[in-house]
């Protein structure tokens, strides 16, 4: 395993390379989106400068060399996640898209009035109002695996919500808004036991620790690009090729087709079934870039860093006086979300800002887990694998600036 | 070009620090006969405004609900600053702090404002706009009688 640099990873990142207010950048929000290694830029512009062409119909070198680059990207994926078939990687404009798709294709497909869906308490957004909109549409009932104050899944729970009746089971792996990381695995397990499906959200997973979808043996598992070091409007649905086979598309428009007469249509079999249109090929190419440059640094090696990182934010958030993390979960990733005394998040971003430090605040688009622990709002700090012990230590020292503006 | 701590300064005054920690008029208004709820989704603040208004005047006006600082302390200062005042002195009031908050102290008399002047440093922090601007929204929509709840998005 190759010597994990943080400072030579920086060197990759153009933009941390600038001063804010007067002070070093320190970016502490990848959770909201992720900044881009300079292969990324690279790729992105080479792509533009060389080869850009509409895919999977040109009959010239342009469009074939596009079409394997997009083609190729599909495969980089497969090989990230993997997956079997490269079959079984649809691109999409991202995690909140990919989980649209399932809802309305295979949800509309498979649930029905009196059906459940099982979702939990520590959902983003993007996990949960997809899957209403589908109640509101079948007459299903959305069900709840609750949190306990730890902000863990309460797993004695979990077998009692898996009914009969649920046609779907849809988790996070990781909480965007605690850091919590889930049991996929076994969920998918007890799940499967009964013959039901699972979709894994792994938008903040896939950003901080290796996940092989065969190993966990999920349906679905979604991700966004832009969390990923990647670009924005590109992400994955990964589906089980016999979960995808008989879903019914989702948009339509072309490549999605096979023919097209006015009195029939013939659909393009998967994934192109569910890539109505021009693809978003600068995305895609990006994306692969992006993932190419982890599996060089090494994923186990960036896992190793973000752990160690995390530990040590942890214990030196712990140290501010009047400071609470929310969601203290045995297994956290990446995130580390805090109230400070009873100064107002809000107040705490802006004067964190002011210092050059990026921390996201408010709700953090999952407000039932906000209401869990009766807030309406947190600071979070997030982590990625461009960032310091130093980065840290400025955070720590930014909150002891706000205690002062407050006292 | 003032530097970014005397931003803050101006931010967070201790004007603005008291009325947000100490907040006037914390309360339903005990017969009230307007009212209206506002929300603001970016941040999750909400607050709810009652009034009891006679005729033309504001005869007693109150506010409660969560929020940061600034939201706080803007909507105290509302409520000390309205009481009494006409329903056109009301909007003229909105109408100059919305100016105030939006285009900085320089776009206007910041005397004639009185109190409400240590509002002056929001301009600099274009995120905290609507933080300043949510109790006034929201007293204007309680004054026209409006039911749904204000938005600052």
């Amino acid at each position: 395993m190759s010597a994990f640099d943080v400072q030579r990873v920086r060197e990759d990142f153009p933009l941390l390379r600038q001063e804010v207010r007067g002070r070093p950048l320190v970016y502490l929000d990848s959770a909201a989106t992720a900044q881009k290694p300079q292969a990324v830029i690279d790729a992105i512009v080479r792509f533009y400068q060389h080869d850009n062409a509409n895919v999977h119909r040109g009959v010239h070198i342009l469009s074939e060399r596009a079409t394997e680059a997009y083609e190729g990207a599909r495969e980089t994926v497969r090989g990230f996640l993997n997956a079997r078939d490269a079959r079984e990687i649809i691109f999409v404009r991202g995690t909140t898209e990919a989980i649209n798709l399932v809802a309305q294709t295979y949800g509309r497909k498979h649930v029905g009035p009196g059906d459940e869906i099982l979702i939990t308490q520590m959902e983003h957004h993007a996990n949960i109002v997809p899957w209403r909109m589908l109640c509101e549409q079948t007459g299903a009932t959305l069900r709840v695996i609750p949190v306990d104050d730890r902000g863990e899944l309460v797993l004695d729970a979990v077998d009692a919500l898996l009914t009969e009746k649920t046609r779907i089971l849809a988790v996070t792996h990781v909480s965007n808004a605690l850091g919590t990381v889930n049991p996929v695995k076994e969920l998918t397990r007890r799940a499967h036991a009964k013959g039901i499906p699972v979709l894994v959200d792994g938008a903040q997973s896939v950003t901080h620790f290796p996940v092989d979808v065969q190993d966990l043996g999920c349906d679905f598992y979604a991700l966004s690009g832009h969390k990923l070091f990647g670009p924005t409007g590109i992400g994955v649905l990964y589906g089980r090729l016999e979960r995808l086979e008989p879903m019914p598309p989702y948009q339509g428009g072309g490549d999605m087709i096979l023919s097209v007469t006015m009195e029939k249509i013939t659909y393009n079999r998967v994934p192109h079934r569910f890539e109505a249109g021009t693809p978003n090929l600068e995305g895609a190419v990006g994306l692969a870039a992006a993932i190419r440059y982890l599996q060089a640094l090494g994923l186990d090696a960036i896992a190793e860093h973000d752990r160690a990182l995390m530990a040590y934010a942890t214990q030196a958030l712990e140290s501010v006086p009047g400071l609470r993390l929310v969601g203290t979960a045995r297994e956290k990733a990446g995130v580390l979300s805090f109230t400070l005394e009873d100064i107002h998040p809000h107040d705490v971003g802006t004067i964190l800002d002011r210092e050059g430090i990026c921390i996201r605040t408010g709700h953090h688009c999952a407000q039932p887990v906000m209401q869990h622990f009766k807030l309406p709002a947190t600071a979070r700090a997030s982590l990625a694998l461009y960032n310091t012990r130093e980065d840290v230590d400025a955070l720590v020292r930014g909150l002891h600036k706000v205690r002062e503006v407050f006292r | 070009m003032s530097s970014d701590s005397d931003d803050l300064k101006d931010l967070y005054q201790e004007v603005v620090l008291e009325h947000s920690k100490r907040p006037r008029n914390y309360r339903v208004v005990e017969g009230a006969n307007h009212e209206a709820a506002g929300h603001n989704p970016l941040c999750g603040d909400q607050l709810s405004v009652t009034m009891k208004v006679d005729g033309d005047v504001i005869r007693d006006i109150g506010f409660q609900g969560q929020g940061c600082a600034i939201s706080r302390a803007s909507a105290s200062l509302m409520t000390g600053v309205v009481k009494d005042k006409t329903r056109a002195e009301a909007e003229a009031l909105f109408e100059k702090v919305h100016k105030l908050v939006t285009e900085g102290p320089e776009s206007m008399d910041v005397d004639s404002l009185g109190k409400l002047a240590v509002l002056s440093g929001v301009s600099e922090f274009p995120a905290r706009v609507k933080c300043a601007s949510l109790a006034w929204h929201t007293m204007r929509a309680a004054l026209e009688g409006r039911d749904e709840a204000v938005s600052t998005e």
